[in-house]
């Protein structure tokens, strides 16, 4: 048992900046708001690099397999003896692992965006909702209890909204954090009820707890697969409710339309946020729940797989055709989720069956460093362009070359050509998916082809293509980006290059022990060929300006118009929210309350004020008109005596 | 001729009472509703007179209350006059459908 309390600083310190920044920083010290936020940041990502070296190499591990180790626990809501809610640190694999990613991505953006944000007037604003955000996600990777991880889930929901939503001059930037928090919250509410379904059915909130109730044979199982409802058990219900969740955050069929819409927010918040590390909670909530998925729930693993397999095929297609750059990266980040998705999908629990968990872990591992490098490279040509049109750009590899070659990097990483980081990951993926399910792996190897195409058709667009043409006076000061952007580019690009090389079964795997993968050359030169004709086919449709695209187009004009148009999922929204559900619900209780609600209220009203506008006409004023009631009233009395008081 | 009993007291002092009732609704003058006042309440003396006279000869209750009712009286022509006079000076009338200002 390690000393616990040093972990606590992790989240701690971002959100001491945040406060700091928030509170303090607008008045007293714009100026230094971003060295503050760096610095905290910078503080966490190296307690993160101890305790992870403690973790990993000396603590971690009992007999061979890495221990699940409660470091702090602090009772907050106790609802029962039984059922509290607690606010804790767990360690495990995966959240050691996130704990690094988090810190690590959320550092180089901040130094980043030193650059990025130059001369923004709300810097302090912008730090101070970066810290949020990042002691949220920390907070939801060390989560020991299931409302633990919801509450911050909702923390990083509210950080991403105020994120999207900062240039709030802009009429789609606040559009789009709308959009953003009100499909999340409505995926979130099944994730909410999952919890309710898991804890009624388990009697706890605490992970460990529920975990190790819900897949030994237990009466809590027997109870939770018993009860029945349209044909699927309670627990099947439950588990796809937190996966709704999930989806929703990870921008999954049905709920990723808000996704695209996201990138208006700045663009290195686009590379933490809608890339690196809020956009796979969902994944990681699915790992943090795999056990129970995988022996308890093999149909609601089975959702998982299909809607990841899916959505990754879906979202590919749809990035071949889109023209802003920071919309195909979003969604090739929806299409990589997707990977890390059904690649947990596919797996089973423990030793060789546990591949696609390990495998997933790693893509999400790999993949938050090369997509963060691509957003941020992306960033880097915004700075420069000032636009996000692929058309206005070309040409700018001369230009640029730092941000060439780092963002040259990525693409390769990003389609899987060895030996950078994403051909090993997603060759485990798509080895899991053979072993398991040959449709989703059918699926996995087009998405991935999809996705060497559309990462290079966009690399050959920004860099080869055409030449620059405008602002060309400009470009004596306004060459490559400053330093603090360059910086975080060429360490991420080094880590996006190397990291596949580490073994990361030997740390990550679905039940502790050491997960020895072997490289399968044999298997592996099927999918890299794919790739590369994928990369052919950019190379002789964009290499050069040439019409042969628009040809192309336009011969699979139903088609292509469909996945410009995002296959209409938003229009469909629209009009069932609009269409249906506004005109068939919502204006007939519109027209209840105008009507029957305000109706009863303004009937009762106005019968008061006509009764007392009748008899205010008694009070006249007039002496003698009181001198007659009284006089009436005292006869009425008498009467009254006389005849009925025996 | 029979003597005066308590019958024809009754009368008299109901038929003042009416008359004093009828002064104060219909006359617009507030000193005749002033006049009318002291009617009503000297039927009422009348009536204490007349009971204490002929059911308890030997007490004097009736007469106490009507001295008291007297001096009551007295006080109160005081209070209205000064009342009514203020209403003159502000209004220059005596007229009590002048003063009709205190209501809704």
């Amino acid at each position: 048992m390690i000393d616990s309390t040093y972990i606590l600083l992790i989240p701690l310190l971002p959100f001491l900046s945040f406060l700091l920044i928030g509170l303090l920083g607008r008045t007293y010290f714009p100026k230094q708001c971003s060295i503050i936020g760096t610095l905290s940041l910078f503080a966490s990502f190296v307690i993160s690099l101890v305790v992870a070296y403690q973790y990993f190499f000396q603590i971690g591990q009992v007999n061979g397999i890495y221990q699940k180790i409660t470091a702090f626990k602090m009772v907050w809501l106790q609802f029962s003896p039984n059922i509290s809610i607690d606010m804790g640190i767990l360690l495990d694999p995966i959240s050691v692992m996130m704990l690094l990613v988090v810190t690590f991505i959320s550092f180089m953006i901040h130094v980043y965006s030193m650059g990025y944000m130059h001369g923004d007037p709300r810097i302090s604003v912008f730090y101070s909702f970066l810290s949020l955000f990042t002691f949220s996600m920390l907070g939801l990777v060390i989560s020991t209890n299931i409302f633990q991880i919801y509450i911050f889930w909702e923390l990083v929901g509210i950080s991403s909204f105020l994120l999207i939503g900062y240039y709030y001059e802009k009429p789609s930037a606040v559009a789009a954090s709308k959009k953003a928090f009100i499909v999340t919250r409505f995926a979130d509410l099944g994730f909410l009820v999952g919890i309710l379904i898991l804890s009624f059915q388990s009697e706890t909130l605490d992970f460990q707890t529920l975990i190790e109730r819900l897949t030994t044979d237990t009466e809590y199982l027997n109870s939770a697969t018993t009860a029945s409802f349209f044909g699927f058990s309670a627990l099947t219900w439950g588990l796809t409710l937190v996966f709704a969740g999930g989806a929703g955050k990870s921008a999954m069929l049905p709920f990723h339309i808000w996704l695209p819409d996201a990138m208006e927010g700045p663009t290195p918040v686009s590379a933490l946020i809608h890339a690196a590390t809020m956009v796979v909670a969902g994944v990681y909530l699915v790992a943090r729940l795999f056990p129970v998925f995988s022996i308890s729930a093999p149909e609601a693993l089975n959702i998982v797989a299909y809607v990841g397999a899916f959505s990754s095929l879906f979202a590919a297609i749809i990035a071949c055709t889109q023209t802003d750059i920071k919309r195909v990266l979003a969604y090739s980040t929806m299409s990589q989720i997707g990977f890390m998705m059904f690649a947990l999908g596919v797996s089973g629990y423990g030793g060789e069956e546990g591949l696609g968990y390990t495998a997933s872990m790693f893509h999400l591992f790999t993949h938050a460093m090369f997509k963060a490098l691509l957003f941020l490279c992306a960033g880097a040509v915004i700075h420069y362009v000032h636009s996000n049109e692929m058309n206005d750009m070309g040409g700018l590899r001369k230009l640029m070359p730092v941000t060439h070659i780092t963002f040259l990097i990525a693409c390769l990483a990003i389609t899987g050509i060895p030996p950078f980081s994403g051909f090993f990951s997603k060759e485990e993926i798509l080895l899991a998916a053979y072993h398991s399910n040959k449709l989703i792996f059918a699926m996995g190897i087009l998405t991935a082809a999809l996705t060497a195409f559309y990462m290079f058709r966009l690399y050959f667009t920004i860099f080869w293509s055409k030449p620059f043409k405008s602002h060309q006076a400009e470009t004596a000061h306004h060459g490559e980006a400053p330093g603090t952007m360059l910086l975080p580019l060429i360490i991420l690009a080094f880590f996006a290059a190397i990291t596949g090389l580490i073994r990361f079964g030997k740390y990550v795997s679905s039940d502790g022990a050491a997960l020895i993968s072997e490289l399968h050359v044999d298997f592996s030169i099927a999918p890299v060929l794919i790739a590369l004709l994928g990369i052919g086919i950019a190379y002789y449709l964009y290499k050069k300006e040439n019409d042969t695209p628009q040809k192309l187009a336009t011969g699979l004009s139903g088609f292509y118009k469909a996945a410009y148009g995002k296959f209409y999922i938003d229009e469909l929204y629209l009009f069932i929210t609009k269409g249906i559900v506004f005109n068939l619900v919502g204006r007939p209780i519109a027209w209840f309350d105008k009507n029957i609600v305000d109706g009863g209220i303004n009937l009762s009203a106005s019968t008061v004020g006509y009764i007392s506008e009748t008899i205010k006409k008694f009070q006249s004023g007039k002496v003698q008109d009181y001198a007659i009631y009284f006089f009436a009233a005292t006869i009425g009395f008498v009467l009254l005596f006389i005849y009925l008081w025996s | 001729m029979n003597e005066i009993g308590l019958e024809h007291l009754l009368i008299v002092s109901t038929c003042l009472f009416f008359i004093g009732i009828y002064g104060f609704l219909t006359r617009r003058n507030m000193i005749t509703m002033l006049m009318s006042v002291e009617l009503i309440l000297n039927s009422v003396n009348i009536n204490f007179i007349a009971f204490n006279k002929y059911l308890f000869p030997d007490k004097l209750d009736g007469v106490f209350f009507t001295v008291f009712i007297i001096t009551i009286a007295a006080a109160e022509a005081a209070v209205a006059i000064a009342i009514i006079i203020n209403l003159y000076r502000h209004y220059k009338s005596i007229d009590v459908n002048d003063a009709e200002k205190m209501r809704f």
